[in-house]
């Protein structure tokens, strides 16, 4: 990797090349990993790069500064949605940069954006009615049912049957569905009928939180005890304990198990 | 025994009138209804242009599902989603080019060439259990219901997927006769709703109705019995404008032939959904004693 191939700038993925002085740094890091080396592409430019990084620290070490296109670097924030392919297969590929480690050949292109309009309601005024979703995202009804939704996700959802879910007014199949959305938006830039599916499933999923699913009757009786300081008596005991004390109180704390029933109680039931 | 049944999306929401009344017979009548898993929408409309490929997607991939069930025969209620299902199914059986095209896009894993049947409720009705062995499971006959069958387009029309004679129809008729009822045939039956012309001109919908109603009534009916929830939104809406203009006439209501199935088995109302449906049929029902908990309702045992 030279440093004149490090200057060259790319406008579509928002991206900032380090600084010759950086680059340096890199060539002379590379020197000292044992990995072996393995060729990828990114957006068509070859790079040679260390085999068991993962795409975005991939595309780091070629001296890309990412200011858009990744987030959480651990899977859940959506921000760096990833397309690849390899020679020889007509199959386009779908991936997380943080996660999906490097092989060779890849031919990569992350998509850190891809427009998509949500639509603006007041959720207050809105009823658990499947006509709310169908008025919020008309569109809805120009899917096709191609099903390339669900091969472009990259969290394994099947989108087109949560779509399809939609449609049917079943809005807690479609929370339930697309409940591991990272809303990277990689369907909707695969869609044929041009939908937003990750913004439908984002109020699919609200009115089923708030509409549908029972609430927890419980949780108020806790709260008012709370608030009638049952509780404080405890938290003052805690607040005057020396850190030793509190350590060992931690280290020798209950779990409950991981097997437990509904009916397990922790031995000290004071704070019940 | 059960048969593999597509319900289609507007049954789940606008036409649970049309479903549920429809699930709840045929368990009665012993033959189960299986829902497809992971059905899509059948497409909405058949496309005629030759080379629109992508929107036969959607009814191929349920009739691959159907196959993937283990099932060979597919039960549809809605006449709109039974012409797209049996049209997209006749293309696949058809035209080798274009079955082995779409099998390869849609990648289910499966090669499909129309192996599936695809059936209307009606044909269960009339070729499995028969005119007579339903008479003979009615518990309320429909005694002095003056009940006009409509077919509108799409259970006859093209030729190559009608269940029933596309000219002289009495499939519907028949289905009501042995409920008890008496059919009232009028020339309209047949003709179109308006279909989904009416999205690009809702001013017309009640030209669409007009003729339709007109004939129904001038040759005696009370009720219009329906099989497709388009017909009945484009008939409930044209009805209910032509009213507002001053036509004169009474609102007819509109009921869905699986909701007299239920009545008939003995069902009852609360497995018909009545709120949903256009012109109030509960107050006609009502005065033809076919309402279970109105005073003298006797239900044939046996």
């Amino acid at each position: 990797m030279s440093a004149k191939q490090t200057k060259k700038k790319s406008a579509a993925t928002a991206v900032k090349h380090r600084a010759k002085e950086t680059a340096a740094t890199a060539v002379k890091e590379k020197k000292q990993i044992a990995a072996r080396l393995i060729p990828i592409y990114i957006m068509g430019k070859r790079y040679e790069v260390p085999e068991g990084l993962t795409i975005m620290k991939a595309m780091e070490y070629a001296g890309y500064i990412l200011i858009r296109g990744c987030g959480c670097r651990g899977g859940t924030c959506g921000a760096c949605g990833t397309f690849y392919r390899k020679p020889g297969d007509y199959k386009l590929q779908v991936a997380l940069a943080c996660q999906k480690t490097v092989e060779p050949d890849m031919y990569i292109a992350q998509i850190p954006f891809f427009p998509a309009n949500r639509a603006a309601y007041d959720f207050a005024g809105l009823t658990a009615a499947p006509e709310e979703v169908f008025k919020l995202y008309p569109e809805l009804f120009r899917c096709v049912a191609c099903n390339s939704c669900t091969k472009a996700c990259p969290q394994g959802i099947e989108v087109m049957d949560a779509i399809s879910a939609l449609k049917q007014g079943n809005i807690t199949v479609a929370a339930q569905l697309s409940f591991d959305c990272i809303q990277c938006g990689l369907c909707t830039s695969r869609c044929f009928g041009e939908l937003a599916q990750y913004h439908m499933f984002q109020l699919a999923r609200r009115i089923y939180g708030a509409r549908i699913i029972p609430r927890a009757e419980h949780l108020a009786g806790i709260v008012k005890a709370v608030n009638e300081g049952k509780y404080d008596r405890f938290l003052d005991e805690l607040k005057g304990t020396k850190e030793a004390e509190l350590k060992k109180l931690y280290q020798e704390r209950e779990i409950e198990p991981m097997a437990a029933g509904e009916d397990w109680k922790p031995k000290d039931s004071r704070y019940l | 025994m059960s048969l593999a049944y597509y319900p289609g999306c507007t049954l789940k929401t606008r036409a649970r009138n049309l479903e549920e009344p429809a699930v709840a017979s045929m368990e009665a009548l012993g033959l189960k209804l299986d829902e497809v898993p992971r059905w899509n929408c059948c497409g909405a409309v058949y496309s005629l242009a030759d080379d629109d490929l992508i929107h036969q997607v959607a009814p191929v991939r349920n009739l691959i599902r159907v196959k993937k069930q283990g099932k060979s025969e597919l039960v549809t209620l809605c006449a709109f989603c039974l012409n797209t299902l049996k049209r997209a199914n006749l293309l696949m059986k058809q035209d080798v080019a274009k079955r082995d095209t779409l099998n390869d896009f849609i990648d289910e894993g499966i090669d499909y060439g129309g192996e599936v049947k695809v059936l209307h409720l009606l044909e269960v009705l009339r070729d499995r259990i028969g005119w007579e062995a339903l008479s003979r499971k009615v518990k309320l006959p429909l005694h002095g219901l003056r009940a006009a069958p409509y077919y509108g387009c799409t259970l006859l029309r093209p030729r190559e997927i009608a269940i029933d004679n596309v000219e002289n129809p009495t499939v519907l008729g028949d289905f009501l006769r042995a409920l008890g009822a008496g059919p009232v045939d009028f020339p309209e039956s047949t003709r179109c709703c308006g279909s989904y012309q009416v999205v690009s001109s809702p001013g017309d919908i009640a030209e669409y109705a007009r003729p339709i109603l007109n004939s129904a009534l001038s040759h005696g009916a009370e009720a219009l019995v329906l099989t497709c929830p388009l017909c009945d939104y484009n008939l409930g809406r044209g009805q209910k404008e032509l009213i507002k203009k001053g036509s004169g006439f009474k609102e007819m209501p509109l009921i869905y032939f699986t909701q007299l199935l239920a009545l008939a088995l003995g069902l009852g109302p609360q497995a018909c959904h009545f709120e949903l449906n256009h012109g109030g049929p509960e107050s006609l029902l009502k005065e033809k004693n076919l309402l279970p908990q109105t005073r003298s309702v006797q239900l044939i045992e046996g």
